[in-house]
Order: structure tokens, then sequence, then C-alpha cells
């Protein structure tokens, strides 16, 4: 017996929504899931007419279903953005050359232009060189960190407003979950919101903060949209695959947990007296850091020196490191 | 009109990296033996017969592992149960009787999301 649509609208079901229950045919469960991704950016005030938009694009779902709703809602909804697609190329064979592949259809696909830029050109490093060099132990580590820089610096080159990402409620839930689990008090505050900006740096939405990742998957099947799936070649992190499991045996039993966690993760207070890291800029590239000299900065200083293991760790021991050789070259330049 | 050699003859697809498990497979027409063919005994039958590795990824106790969708006839089975027979409506027509499809969804790391750095 077929189940019939929750909005009586006379057609058949075709899937069970798991955040509300509702069974949904094929056209209602495409209104809504788009509505919902529009309250999420009308409400969260993400855009502004005329904003110069990037799409993180990765090939994957996630950034294949963003990139196709946000084109579909910027034409229903003249929101009056540019869009642009922006991948970076971290150079893992077998995987992100195939997976970049896919970025290329969509630029076809939905008529948006496509920047790659990749980790050899703004570092000088592939992620297969990095492997080669420090292992498959902590390259994650290098990836993340490369990533995110490169993300910021391929959007200051298109001069874009706005990097959105393609986060899905279930990477959220996740993310707060693994900041408790860590105690990481700052990233836990930090990490449900819908916009994430610094003094001077570019502005992070995520418009599919809300959506699940069940319905992402769902969407861009019914659409035909086409994404690459494959897993990381390289080691993946162990302890976030264990958030994950737990968070999906959670989901089974309850659907709407992973909406609870985020709620619960946007209404937490943090107290005054928690130490929050100061924004600031690095010393040696002048992109965003925490530090006084960044995260990338110190990773590849450990490669070009051959210490790969410099960054990963207590990160004073690496600034110490580095002072002493600040001091040994303005002791050298004494001598001169 | 009933035949005697009852069998069940299904479309059995994976998508969205669930082919990785299949030997990178995607679509397989079977013809499976006998008559009482659930969800459930499909699962099974797949994962002892067609899987060819990794069936901690597949399967999780007598269900699929969360995280991988399942659609009989286009349409999401948790609009069904899984005692639900496949194949049941057009066996006298002799055409396809269901499709069933597993997408699953790989963790591709998205851009962005890798672990510390939100």
């Amino acid at each position: 017996m077929p189940v019939s649509c929750s909005t009586k609208c006379g057609r058949d079901a075709i899937l069970k929504r798991p955040k509300t229950g509702d069974t949904l045919c094929k056209d209602c469960f495409f209104l809504a899931f788009e509505t919902e991704i529009h309250d999420t950016i009308v409400n969260g005030k993400l855009f502004k007419p005329g904003n110069k938009v990037a799409i993180g694009a990765s090939g994957g779902k996630d950034s294949t279903v963003l990139a196709y709703v946000l084109k579909t809602l910027n034409e229903r909804h003249k929101y009056g953005l540019d869009l642009f697609l922006l991948s970076i190329d971290e150079g893992i064979t077998g995987y992100r050359d195939d997976s970049l592949k896919t970025v290329a259809q969509n630029r076809d696909d939905y008529g948006i232009p496509l920047k790659i830029l990749s980790y050899k050109e703004l570092y000088g490093w592939t992620m297969d060189s990095i492997v080669t060099e420090i292992g498959r132990k902590n390259n994650c580590t290098f990836c993340g960190v490369f990533r995110r820089q490169a993300l910021d610096r391929g959007a200051a080159i298109l001069g874009v407003d706005c990097i959105v990402t393609g986060h899905n409620a279930d990477d959220i839930a996740e993310t707060v979950l693994m900041n408790v689990l860590r105690g990481d008090i700052a990233r836990l505050q930090r990490c449900t919101s819908v916009i994430t900006a610094g003094a001077d740096s570019i502005m992070r939405c995520k418009p599919l903060k809300y959506a699940y990742e069940k319905e992402i998957v769902m969407y861009a099947y019914f659409k035909h949209l086409v994404y690459f799936s494959t897993e990381c070649v390289y080691a993946p992190n162990a302890y976030r695959g264990h958030a994950r499991a737990f968070l999906k045996d959670l989901e089974k039993i309850r659907p709407s947990s992973i909406i609870d966690i985020i709620h619960s993760g946007e209404q937490l207070q943090v107290k005054d007296s928690i130490k929050m890291p100061e924004r600031r800029n690095c010393t040696r590239c002048g992109f965003v850091s925490s530090q006084e000299i960044c995260k990338a900065c110190v990773l590849l200083e450990g490669l070009n020196r051959g210490l790969p293991k410099l960054g990963i760790g207590k990160s004073n021991k690496a600034k110490k490191i580095m002072d002493l050789d600040k001091r040994n070259e303005q002791q050298q330049s004494i001598d001169f | 009109m009933s035949s005697s050699v009852a069998g069940l003859s299904v479309t059995v697809e994976f998508g969205g990296g669930a082919e990785l498990l299949f030997d990178k497979k995607k679509r397989h027409e079977l013809n499976l033996p006998g008559d009482e063919w659930t969800l459930k005994r499909l699962l099974f039958w797949l994962r002892d017969n067609l899987l060819t590795e990794r069936p901690e990824l597949f399967m999780q106790g007598d269900t699929v592992r969360p995280g991988i969708l399942i659609l009989v006839n286009d349409a999401d089975w948790e609009l069904l149960s899984t005692s639900t027979k496949v194949g049941h409506v057009h066996r006298l027509t002799g055409e396809l009787d269901s499709e069933v499809k597993a997408w699953g969804f790989s963790r591709e790391d998205e851009i962005g999301s890798v672990s510390p750095q939100y």
C-alpha cells in the first residue's frame, strides 16, 4: 500500500522526513527542502543583493546540492547574487583529481564559473608529497589547516563577500559533540553559528546548517545531481568517526536528536571567565590566526626544513624553535 | 497459470559510494529462488552473496548501517517495514518486479569540515 503525501496533495509519498516524520511526495519534498534553506538564508541574513558568493565545492553531495539549490533560490527569490565555485586541489591522486572532474561538470551544468586553487601553487607541496614526508599519521592536520586557508586565499583572489560551505545538520551536530568531548569551549560556542567572520577575514556561512544528510542524499538522488563519493585515500579521523557513528545510532532511535543537539549548542552560554583565543593576523602571511604565526606557516616551515612534526602538538614548542631561529638571525645580522 | 518455478527477479542498484563494497558494480539483475523474499532477507542475501569487502560498512545488526538509504521502487524504505515482501505486484506480467537501491554516502570529507578547524 503506498503511503500518501502528508500535505494531502493526492500524490504518493517517496520519503519520510527524519526531522518531522512527515511523509512527502517528490514535489512537496523538493519545495520543503528548498524553502527551509531559503528560510535559513533569510533569517540568518546571509546575503545582500549584489553580493559575490563563493561556493566551497568539493564535488561531494553536500556542495553539489548547495550549488544547485543556491542557483535555484537565487533565481526564484531574486537574491541578486553573483555565484562562483571555488575548489581546492589538495593533490591527492585517485581522490581529488576525480572529484574535480565532478566540479567541472557542475560548472557546466549550472553555468557557474569555477576557480581551482592547488596546494602545490599555494604552498609548494601536494598532499601526496606531504604524506611521503610525514607518513599517514597526522596528515589530516596538514590538509585541514591548509584547506581552510586556501579557501580564504581563493575567496580573496575572486574578490567575493562571502564563502558558503556545504556543512549539513549532521556535520554540525557531530562538531558540537566533538567539541564537548574535547572540552574545546571556544569552538563549542562558535561551531553552531550560521555565519562566522573575523574582523577582516571573509565571512563564511552554512546555508545547509539545518538540512539532514539523509535529505541531502535524497534530494541529490531525485534531482539526478552528479556528485562524487569516494573516501579520501588517506587515513580517516578515527575520533570523529566514533562521534559520527554514535550520532547515527542516536538518529536511528530518535531522528530529531540531530536538530536537538544543534539547538543545545546554539543555546549554550559560555561563562565570561572562559579564556577565548583572540583573533589576529599572522605576522608572516597576514592571514587570520589565533597565534602570532599561523598554523599553516608553522606546518609549512616544518615541511620545508625537513622537520615535518614541527607544527603537530604543542604550539609553544614550535614557537620556541622558531623564536630561537629569529634570535640567531638577528645575532648574525649584528655580526655582519 | 502459476508456475511451479517460483522465484523473484529484482534489480538491485548501488550508488552514492555503496557500490564500492560490491566490487564497484552498480547494477545487478538478480533471479532469486523461492518466494518469501522480505527486505530483511534480501539484505542478508546481498551481504552474503554479492558483497566483496568490508561487510561492517553495509550492515549493522539485522539492518543496514545508519548512513545507507534504501529505496524500493524509488521510494524511501522507511515508509515500509523490513518485513515487506519484495516484488509482489507484477509477478504475472513477467516484467521486472522490483527495484531495490542502496544509496550510501561514504564520508567524503567536505571542504572546510576537517575536524578541528571549524
